[in-house]
């Protein structure tokens, strides 16, 4: 057992860090009023190779390990949730889905140029009447000839605006005996006829990113387009949420992180009652909390992306990493707020932003409720994770960084 | 008469920045330490005014190399001429001013000798007849003393404003004497000079007045409808705030600063810079607008002798420096405060 | 053209310092590439793409130092080098500058030498002038800005900061160039620059592989290092109903505190 990083590691730490404090950190509070995504931030994201971090050089990623895409993701979180979000969408739920269920012609034409960050990628499963329960959805796909006829509308997607591509289901089958097993999983780019987007506005948090709604009318996808086997949609959703929620996981370990920081400085400048306030036993249970948080929740993303990077079947142990992170990071940014006094409750201080960032990922991509009872049903043996016909390829560095043959 | 210490008389187109004068006002003490006068060395050209002045600050002799060859500072040039004088003197200490020149300067002649440098000197003592001199680093953070006891010459630079400038005494009498050295190799070529950004020089200052990123922090402002782009309107605004900066400043003729992260930020050009990647300065009066103090831009300021923090946020870890802090508005502070000094300064 | 880029790895300058047995500790802070050095590493790649050739990091220190060396090599530089001895460790400039300069004289056709203005831990800012000096090549300190570089006529224009103006100097090649921040962006490493960095096996040359023997001893000795006393100013606020009314009070005070 080694919980070392490898000097590999702590460079992409390092480098995702700088990017974030330098380039997005000045200017994250004024996009965050303003309840818009900072133009530059997926350009460069692409540029610096960000947005393919764990895809496979031969697929135009950078070859780097599925702990690498968490490490990202914390660090990008400690700046802002917004930034994570993208790694989220982008590469959690679209792009490596694509790369386990993907068919070889599939991937050169979607995932090349996701992984090189030319096209941005989103993923289109919640509908207005279709969240937790997803079986629920009243999306369709007909079949016509060699194509499908997509309708229906997709709400509370991250990047509606900015994707090319969305991973969308949709019901193949709509009177499938087990509802389940009618929805099948489409590439849908967003150019084609009868596809439109629009942002919401009005959020609690996450205000300096794109999340929005996008819907089909007619829009015809050629049957090759279809991700993985007619009604084996539901599954493909499932096993991408097994590395969405890992982001997500990554990324509150960071925004945990940032509470923690914010308060250590303040805790040490602040003073009352002719000390600094760091020296008062309450505030220093609140600091003490944090910090046995953060390690929790670290060693739980790590643990994670260790068995994803070994080819294991992680959906009970990511579930458990993204519950108690998201809701320790949500405990965190109050408790941040409450070291922070009346400052914390205003934007001069960002831990008002981490509140309310935190408290969208404790609903989205599994609630705490949800995750809650899957715990209970795999401690009851109510639950386990049947094999899936494809899994998600386990990391092998050679194959990684191989170039294209 | 062979004198024991030697000072380098650096100038600008013969004109010496007053660390020049501090340090032959230093010097002073450590000759008498050694029972010797202070020799001073220009090189340059046109510089009887220089030589004259320095007497007045207190050398007892002073040498020019001065030849229109020499008009332009060229570090290798100025080395061999240096070095020389230093074989032909058998000098124990030769100290400098520290500043972009000498340090370079210092750095060459020290090879020249395999002796060993010490820049940026705040402090020193005789101690068995050699030098042990102050020095911080780390950006000050940390202060070693350091030594040279196997080589001669010491060779020294002192710090902008770390020891008092002398009066000048217009009666003062001292030898000048001509030197003829021509150097070797030319290795560079001068080929001209631009303006620097930074106005009057930071290290040289009294008084300095800086901006951080707070200066764009004006809501109110709204910029003209052609600039459409958000980091440029809050380039925009950030200029209007060193503008009243600069207003500031202008009165007392004191030097304008800023922190890294209004550097980085674009509202003012690198030369402004004060802190650890940037200049470290010293003056009497230091006022921080809108400057939160980081660490780093702390350890470029904090031996300022007063320092002004106008912040809005009260618990700001530059107050924890700052002698007199105001907590409000730098937009409704700044010209406030530049009216009040005009008017106290007689210069409304 | 052949570029060397020579660089340091320093504590983080967030980092806090003490003295712990006579020597300056910085906690568990990272050791990193000195930041000035950036710079340096930025400007000798940028150099090779627009002139081509290649860029090698070059650096004295303890063996730790890889680390600074790998974050050139994931920035880009081609190839690194280490010089390390135990008879190095004491090493003042006059020490440092002989043996990156007999390092130089053995990678052999250098066109120029990049540094960054100092190091942030001992910020002595006199390295790149001796080394020049012992090479007997242009000492082109403080750049801020390279207007011209012609390989071809073996000449380069910088300008250099001064307190007073920016001068403009040309020098023939090989030169000694020393860059200030004002020069240019860092980019940061690359993710093919990262693996490319950790995989690297770093050549390590002894003094006597660069036939720096004997060591010369420092010059220089380090009798004592302390902290400097903490200045306990309580900071007094000044407080008015008016802008005006504030202005004149703070002004007072600073006439009586005799700082104008």
């Amino acid at each position: 057992m080694d919980l070392h990083l490898t000097p590999e590691h702590e460079m992409v730490r390092k480098m995702v860090r700088d990017f974030a404090e330098k380039e997005v950190a000045p200017i994250i509070q004024e996009w965050d009023r303003k309840g818009e995504m900072a133009p530059h931030i997926l350009p460069r994201m692409a540029e610096l190779g960000i947005l393919g971090i764990c895809l496979p050089v031969r697929y135009g990623g950078q070859g780097f390990d599925y702990l690498s895409l968490g490490l990202a993701c914390e660090e990008l979180e400690v700046v802002d949730t917004t930034l994570r979000v993208i790694m989220s969408v982008h590469m959690g739920l679209n792009s490596l889905g694509l790369l386990q269920w993907g068919s070889e012609e599939q991937k050169i034409r979607f995932l090349v140029p996701q992984a090189r960050g030319e096209k941005v990628a989103a993923f289109g499963l919640t509908e207005s009447g279709a969240g937790s329960d997803v079986a629920a959805m009243a999306s369709t796909a007909r079949r016509a000839g060699d194509d499908y006829v997509l309708n229906g509308e997709k709400i509370w997607i991250s990047l509606a605006t900015k994707a090319h591509h969305v991973l969308w289901f949709a019901k193949t089958d709509p009177v499938a005996t087990d509802p389940h097993d009618g929805i099948s999983a489409f590439v849908v780019e967003t150019a084609l006829p009868g596809v439109s987007c629009g942002d919401l506005h009005g959020k609690l948090g996450v205000r300096a990113g794109s999340t929005g709604w996008v819907s089909c009318q007619d829009v015809r996808v050629p049957s090759s387009h279809r991700l993985g086997e007619e009604g084996e949609g539901f599954r493909i959703a499932m096993s991408c949420l097994d590395n969405g929620r890992y982001t997500v996981a990554s990324g509150a370990t960071g925004l945990i992180r940032a509470s923690l920081e914010a308060s250590l400085r303040y805790a040490q400048e602040r003073r009352t009652f002719g000390r600094p306030i760091a020296g008062h036993q309450l505030v220093q249970q609140k600091i003490a909390r944090m910090v046995q948080s953060y390690e929790a929740a670290r060693l739980l993303y790590w643990q994670a992306g260790w068995l994803k990077n070994i080819g294991r079947r992680n959906t009970r142990e990511t579930s458990m990493a993204k519950w108690f992170a998201t809701d320790a990071s949500v405990e965190a940014a109050l408790e941040a707020i409450q070291i922070h006094g009346a400052y914390g409750y205003s934007d001069e201080y960002p831990v008002e932003r981490y509140l309310r960032n935190a408290k969208g990922a404790v609903i989205y991509e599994g609630t705490s409720e949800i995750h809650t009872l899957m715990q209970a049903g795999y401690a009851l043996g109510t639950r386990t994770d049947a094999a899936l016909r494809l899994e998600l390829p386990a990391y092998d560095a050679a194959a990684w960084q191989a170039a294209a043959a | 008469m062979a004198e024991k210490v030697l000072v380098y008389l650096d100038h600008f187109e013969g004109v010496a920045p007053p660390a020049t004068w501090e340090t032959l006002g230093a010097a002073k003490g450590l000759a008498a330490d050694r029972q010797s006068g202070v020799a001073a060395v220009a090189v340059g050209s046109g510089l009887d005014h220089l030589a004259a002045q320095a007497i007045q600050h207190g050398a007892d002799h002073v040498f020019l190399v001065d030849s229109p060859s020499l008009k332009d500072f060229r570090p290798e040039a100025y080395a061999d001429i240096v070095t020389q004088q230093l074989r032909d003197q058998a000098v124990e200490v030769w100290i400098l001013p520290t500043t972009s020149r000498t340090r370079e300067l210092a750095a060459m002649v020290a090879v020249d000798f395999e002796t060993g440098v010490t820049p940026d000197v705040i402090a020193w003592e005789s101690v068995d007849g050699v030098v042990v001199a102050t020095r911080p680093i780390y950006a000050g953070k940390l202060h070693t003393r350091e030594v040279n006891r196997k080589r001669t010459p010491q060779i020294l630079t002192v710090r902008s404003r770390a020891f008092p400038i002398p009066e000048p005494e217009a009666g003062r009498t001292g030898e000048v004497t001509k030197l003829a050295i021509t150097p070797g190799h030319a290795v560079t070529e001068v080929l001209g000079y631009k303006p620097s950004e930074a106005g009057v020089s930071l290290s040289d200052a009294s008084i300095i007045v800086s901006g951080g990123r707070g200066v764009s922090n004006n809501p109110n402002l709204s910029p003209p409808a052609e600039i459409t782009d958000p980091k440029q309107q809050e380039i925009w605004r950030a200029q209007q705030g060193f503008a009243l900066v600069r207003a500031l400043a202008s009165v007392p003729g004191a030097a304008v600063g800023a922190s890294r992260a209004a550097v980085d930020a674009g509202y003012i050009p690198y030369a402004n810079q004060v802190g650890q990647t940037g200049k470290v300065v010293s003056p009497d009066l230091y006022i921080a607008c809108g400057i939160s103090g980081a660490i780093q831009h702390q350890a470029g300021m904090r031996t300022s002798k007063a320092i002004v923090a106008i912040n809005r946020d009260r618990d700001a870890p530059i107050f924890k420096l700052a002698r007199f802090g105001v907590v409000g508005d730098l937009y409704d502070i700044l010209p406030a405060l530049t009216t009040e000094f005009a008017t106290r300064l007689g210069k409304m | 053209m052949n570029v060397v880029v020579c660089v340091k790895q320093t504590p983080d300058t967030a980092a806090s310092l003490s003295v712990k047995d006579g020597r300056a500790s910085w906690g568990d802070a990272p050791l990193v590439l000195n930041p000035w050095d950036e710079y340096a590493v930025e400007q000798a790649l940028r150099t090779k793409e627009t002139h081509g050739g290649k860029v090698t990091a070059l650096s004295m220190g303890p063996t730790e130092a890889r680390e600074a060396l790998k974050q050139s090599l994931a920035m880009g530089c081609d190839e690194a080098v280490l010089v390390t001895d135990p008879a190095l460790a004491e090493a003042d400039s006059l020490v440092t500058s002989a043996a990156l300069a007999a390092a130089l004289r053995k990678i052999g056709d250098v066109d120029i030498a990049f540094f960054g203005k100092q190091a942030v831990d001992t910020d002595t800012g006199v390295t790149a002038a001796q080394v020049a000096r012992r090479l007997g090549w242009p000492s082109l300190t403080l750049t801020a800005a390279i207007p011209a570089l012609d390989p071809s006529q073996r000449s380069i224009t910088v300008e250099r900061m001064m307190e007073e103006s920016r001068q403009t100097v040309r020098a023939g090649l090989p030169a000694v160039v020393s860059v200030v921040k004002e020069i240019n962006e860092p980019r940061y490493p690359s993710f093919m620059g990262i693996r490319r960095a950790s995989k690297a096996e770093i050549p390590v040359w002894s003094a006597a592989d660069i036939g720096l023997t004997p060591v010369p001893a420092a010059v220089l000795s380090w009798p004592e290092m302390i902290a400097p006393p903490k200045v306990e100013v309580s900071c007094e606020f000044i407080e008015g109903a008016t802008p005006q009314e504030i202005a004149a009070q703070l002004v007072s005070k600073l006439f009586e505190a005799k700082v104008i």
